[in-house]
């Protein structure tokens, strides 16, 4: 059998720089992003699919979207 | 996206605003935004207010994103730094403190009443069409006036980051956002 190395877009958050105002959660069609304990903002690899839309809203661009193997 | 009622808050936010014009006893009301944000930070350890109850956020929200008056360029990197939130935060405390002692003098009889709403720490404007005496003391019109200056010392803050940058810039610097979120922190280490 073979196996191809596919890639897949998802978000990550600079939790460091995050300031936890949840305009990315309000966004998200998908509701893959939360304000985790009011401190930062926890991506939900299993629902993301990368759309950006959250990197956008980000007042503080505080997400990227990259490409991860999977 | 279903749409709840408190995602109707900044139209409070706006009432807030504009009825500090017409009589600035109003004012007094400001004190929701100081008071419910700490409370739910507090007892839930959560920033549910920046969240969901941000009527201000929502119109910054609003103005920038649905009409269109903001750039929506990155905020420079200085602004998201530790130091200039909890600077700024320092800062905005600083002078809300001032305003306090100035609002004691007047009920302490030292000072009197100035009908001014002071805009960015400096500029004083004359505001005397937004009083028509109180029942109470002078004092209660005092911090009024105070604390209006505040509220559209920061809206106006906010109203110029949004226009540079992206709609609610406010959010990354704003003293009760920071203050919410190291509650948080400390609450749930």
């Amino acid at each position: 059998m073979v196996t191809k190395n596919r890639k897949k877009r998802k978000a990550f958050v600079n939790e460091d720089d995050c300031v936890a105002c949840g305009c990315c959660m309000k966004v998200c069609p998908l509701s893959a992003i939360e304000v985790w304990k009011g401190i930062a903002a926890k991506v939900n690899m299993d629902k993301c699919v990368g759309c950006g839309k959250c990197a956008k809203e980000c007042p503080g661009s505080v997400i990227d979207i990259r490409e991860v193997a999977i | 996206m279903k749409k709840h009622w408190y995602d109707y808050l900044w139209a409070a936010s706006l009432t807030y605003l504009i009825l500090g014009f017409f009589n600035i006893l109003f004012a007094w009301l400001g004190l929701l935004c100081f008071f419910i944000p700490l409370i739910i930070s507090i007892v839930s350890g959560s920033k549910g207010y920046c969240n969901r109850y941000c009527g201000r956020g929502q119109l910054f929200g609003l103005l920038g994103g649905r009409f269109g008056l903001s750039r929506k360029k990155d905020i420079p990197k200085w602004m998201k730094t530790k130091w200039f939130r909890y600077g700024f935060l320092a800062f905005f405390l600083l002078m809300f403190f001032q305003m306090l002692w100035n609002t004691w003098l007047v009920f302490a009889g030292t000072r009197t009443l100035k009908q001014a709403v002071t805009l960015l720490w400096t500029f004083r404007l004359p505001w005397h069409w937004a009083y028509h005496g109180t029942l109470l003391h002078p004092g209660v019109a005092q911090f009024a006036f105070g604390f209006y200056s505040v509220m559209l010392t920061s809206t106006v803050l906010g109203l110029l980051t949004m226009l540079l940058f992206k709609p609610r810039s406010w959010c990354v610097y704003c003293p009760m956002g920071t203050m919410t979120q190291l509650i948080c922190k400390a609450k749930n280490k």
